[in-house]
């Protein structure tokens, strides 16, 4: 998920990416203007996925442009312009996370599995329809899903957007977080699960 | 291998982390538990639904700008702090 960000529209607009790189080293305001309107709305979709609030988002897209913008001297243009300004991003993103006033979070223990005496789950699992990824074709169905991810535990929301949707590894999650590899890996398993708990009276078989 | 094992695993299990050996316990496993099965099914959808649920779909049109008043926020606020 390397492009997230640098979708083809984004290409397009910006035919020569090294072009426009020397031309904002060089301070060519039309050039800063070109980057912003040709990034802004893929940057600003990241943020969404990891603000729920709207002007967050939007605060987080401004502070990442002028962060990048303020460091456009060191950016060596080794990666394309949209993997760098994907990564500030979800930095800045992140830091209004942790600024934001954080609510008591729920515990995601009722959502993972149950086992009773021999170790069964005490609600055995039912198969889901072998339709439910097709179902997603639906706005619908797409904002449900968004919701149930919405619904989780911000601890764990996190670290499955960030591994499971924006695609960055196990090691860049552990490092954003200043957590350890091992947390990354157990977080995300678990809101993996805890999402299943919610998705799973839609999609199993049987249901409407 | 019990199903609390199993789903304690699982994603080890499901990206192929494991060594044969332990591989080979959790396919063991598998063939003796329908209920595993389905769990291990529906955790694998909740990974592709998550990712549906973001996804632009092939023939939907292309993302939309970011708003005019953010673009020209982010602009004036460059100029303010060059």
């Amino acid at each position: 998920m390397e492009d997230t960000v640098g979708g083809t529209r984004a290409a397009g607009a910006v035919a020569d990416e090294a072009i426009l790189l020397a031309r904002m080293q060089a301070g060519d305001d039309d050039a800063f203007e070109a980057c912003v309107r040709a990034y802004s709305g893929q940057l600003l979709a990241v943020a969404r996925r990891i603000l729920s609030h709207e002007e967050d988002a939007r605060d987080a897209v401004q502070d990442a442009f002028l962060s990048a913008f303020k460091g456009i001297g060191r950016f060596d243009g080794l990666s394309r312009i949209s993997t760098w300004l994907h990564r500030i991003v979800v930095n800045a993103a992140l830091s209004r996370l942790r600024a934001r006033q954080r609510r008591p979070e729920m515990s995601i223990e009722d959502l993972l599995p149950h086992f009773a005496e021999g170790e069964h789950q005490i609600d055995p699992p039912a198969p889901w329809k072998a339709t439910s990824v097709a179902i997603l074709q639906q706005q619908e169905a797409r904002d449900m899903v968004r919701g149930c991810i919405n619904r989780l535990p911000e601890t764990y929301r996190i670290v499955l957007v960030l591994r499971d949707i924006e695609g960055l590894s196990t090691e860049e999650t552990a490092q954003l977080l200043d957590t350890t590899l091992g947390v990354v890996k157990t977080r995300l398993h678990r809101a993996r699960q805890a999402l299943r708990s919610f998705l799973d009276p839609y999609f199993r078989e049987g249901e409407a | 291998m019990n199903c609390r094992e199993f789903t304690e695993f699982l994603h080890e299990y499901l990206f192929g982390n494991l060594p044969a050996a332990e591989r080979a316990e959790f396919d063991k496993h598998l063939a003796e538990c329908p209920w595993c099965v389905a769990y291990l099914d529906s955790y694998r959808k909740t990974i592709q639904l998550e990712q549906a649920a973001f996804a632009t779909a092939e023939d939907a049109p292309p993302p939309v700008d970011a708003p005019e008043e953010l673009i020209q926020a982010i602009l004036q606020a460059r100029a303010r702090s060059s």
